[in-house]
């Protein structure tokens, strides 16, 4: 081949050879680079085939989804018996929680996302105003959810269960031990010995315990530790114990974030005459949390299933439900479907709670050209 | 050269017998130092001589063990107040630009002026806009830090500095970390906010920009200050050896 000549400094951009870029390219060169890779890529897609068939066929197309027994579904077909969790939906979303008032459920849970939207997107339209929405839901979901104000029904806590427990273990704990976790972090920074003392056999305390170890504290002796008097209902034990858990776990992650930060930072802070607070809310903390992200994630992902757990103290979380649906003749044997559909819902959420950490890594990134 | 006009004898840094330590290490021996409102101080010296560390003193990044640092009339000590005030009127200007990454560079700009001054925002965005234009780099007000180049990274930085409108600015190595093209940049800007008055204290090896604007300037070794004088004598006819041996070493290449 004859290479064209040019004047120094006239060179111009040519495109790539052909077959290295676009779909025919990243083909080539990631499916078939080599011979043992293109049959890796063929025995992989063969495998696939059988697989997706067979998991369509259980799932969907063999699947019974009503029926009133396990031995009415067989009769019916040889795929999954979803009618174990068609029948029962109710208890596995609501628990025990009263059928006439399930609406109240309903409402607080999707105006939860109101409430969280101006948190988790700053560039929202009217962020202010529903900031104020934000600042307010606690109390109106507190009120929602228990009752026995402005005329609506008191429910029992001990009628709580299923994916609400959950999302409200979780929800509490994600939202009370992030600050947490922050002050702890800072406390363990502190120049201050009594706080950095203090801080440190916090989190190493909570560290070094097995969490059911803290839900049976919760559910028998906390109240021993409280002022005479107090009497907090199992619910905020058991959130108190996850708060407490994870906060721990984020302190040190955050610890990390901010050891990471260079020194430099904080001189040029010093230089410009910024106080302590100053310091920490405009230069560490946003830098900090910026690259603990991934961590902080990782530990709310780790609560949120860890809330399956409270079992072990008598409460009805899906897990809980699900034994109880097992545990009904009618239904006796159906475990591959019930656990499949708790982790369904596990799946769901927690991958919702990555894809977003993913997307504010990369909103945060401020590298880009 | 630069003329000075706005040299005046009313002294506004006076460093007195000052002694520091790291550890059991004597970084700096018996500094005695005074430099007048407008002065231009050009510190230079081997690596290791704590040329750096003096500065870094004058705004107390580093703490002195023995003897009186004075800046503006107000004595360096571990009271907090006074510390606050002095970092307000002393700007610094770092090796690693140390810019806030997280921020565009007109937040980093007002950032301070808004938290430490209580500028309203409008008037601190302001004041920068005014600021990046002289350091002329105005268009990138949005940006952040790490879309920038080295040398245009650096004059944010003293942009940012200049901000606080302080009466003092100190330069620790600032062109050392940047690609010799963009050297000029950041020193053409320096020279121009000398030919505004500022009282200046640089820690450099650019000869060059000593010769150019310094009004004296320092040789240190050891911990020491060996020699000062004003940079016609300093380089024509250096008295002390280490001096001369300094110089032979970092012009004759």
């Amino acid at each position: 081949m004859s290479e064209k000549t040019y004047k120094p400094g006239n060179y111009p951009d040519l495109p790539p050879p052909p077959g290295t870029v676009g779909v025919y390219g990243w083909i080539r060169q990631n499916l078939f680079s080599s011979i043992s890779n293109s049959l890796l890529t063929i025995i992989s897609v063969v495998l696939l085939y059988y697989l997706i068939d067979g998991i369509i066929g259980w799932f969907f197309l063999d699947a019974v989804f009503d029926a009133d027994s396990k031995i009415a579904c067989r009769k019916i077909d040889d795929g999954a018996c979803w009618a174990v969790i068609t029948r029962r939906v109710g208890q596995f979303v609501y628990g025990f929680y009263p059928e006439a008032e399930r609406w109240r459920i309903d409402i607080t849970f999707l105006t939860m996302f109101i409430a969280f939207a101006p948190l988790l997107y700053p560039d929202i339209p009217k962020r202010k105003w529903l900031l104020y929405f934000s600042v307010f839901y606690p109390f109106f979901a507190f009120v929602l959810i228990m009752g026995g104000y402005f005329g609506l029904q008191k429910i029992e806590y001990s009628l709580f269960g299923g994916f609400m427990l959950t999302v409200i273990l979780g929800v509490c704990g994600i939202v009370c031990s992030l600050p947490l976790g922050i002050l702890l972090a800072l406390g363990r920074q502190s120049n201050l010995t009594v706080v950095r003392t203090l801080s440190v056999c916090f989190i190493e305390f909570m560290r070094g315990v097995p969490l059911i170890t803290l839900l049976f504290v919760a559910s028998s002796m906390l109240n021993y530790f409280l002022p005479p008097g107090t009497n907090f209902s199992i619910l905020v034990r058991v959130i108190i114990m996850f708060t407490f858990f994870s906060a721990a776990y984020i302190a040190e992650v955050i610890r990390g974030g901010i050891q990471a930060i260079p020194k430099g930072q904080y001189e040029a802070a010093d230089a410009l005459g910024m106080n302590y607070w100053q310091k920490t809310r405009f230069i560490t903390l946003p830098q900090a949390l910026k690259i603990s992200i991934p961590g902080i994630v990782n530990t709310f992902i780790g609560l949120y299933k860890d809330t399956t757990l409270v079992v072990v103290i008598g409460l009805l979380d899906p897990l809980g439900i699900g034994r109880a649906a097992l545990a009904d003749t009618k239904w006796n044997g159906l475990s591959t479907e019930t656990y499949l559909f708790v982790a369904l819902f596990f799946f769901v959420s927690c991958f919702a709670m990555s894809r977003y950490s993913l997307w504010l890594e990369n909103k945060l990134n401020t590298d880009k050209k | 050269m630069v003329v000075n006009k706005n040299k005046s004898s009313k002294p506004v840094i006076e460093i007195k017998e000052m002694h520091k330590w790291f550890g059991n290490f004597h970084v700096l021996k018996n500094i005695s130092l005074g430099v007048n409102q407008g002065e231009r101080i050009v510190i230079c010296g081997p690596s290791g001589s704590g040329k750096s560390t003096l500065i870094r003193c004058i705004n107390r990044l580093e703490v002195h063990q023995q003897g009186d640092i004075i800046v503006n009339n107000v004595e360096l000590t571990g009271d907090l107040k006074n510390l606050e005030a002095i970092r307000s009127d002393v700007g610094m200007v770092f090796q690693s630009f140390n810019l806030f990454p997280h921020l565009t560079v007109l937040e980093n700009c007002t950032l301070a002026p808004i938290w430490v001054k209580k500028l309203p925002k409008k008037e601190a965005e302001e004041l920068a806009m005014e600021l990046l234009t002289r350091v002329k780099i105005p268009e990138q007000a949005l940006k952040y830090p790490g879309q920038l180049s080295g040398g245009q990274q650096q004059r944010v930085a003293i942009a940012r500095s200049l901000c606080m409108q302080p009466k003092i600015m100190l330069f620790d190595e600032p062109t050392s970390a940047l690609d010799p093209e963009m050297i000029k940049e950041v020193l053409d800007t320096m020279i121009e906010l000398a030919e505004t008055g500022m009282t200046m204290l640089v820690v450099t090896h650019e000869m060059g920009f000593a010769k150019k604007v310094a009004d004296s300037v320092i040789f240190m070794d050891e911990g020491e200050i060996i020699e000062q004088n004003d940079p016609k004598n300093f380089f024509n006819n250096p008295k002390n050896d280490r001096t001369k041996l300094f110089l032979s070493q970092i012009l004759n290449h």
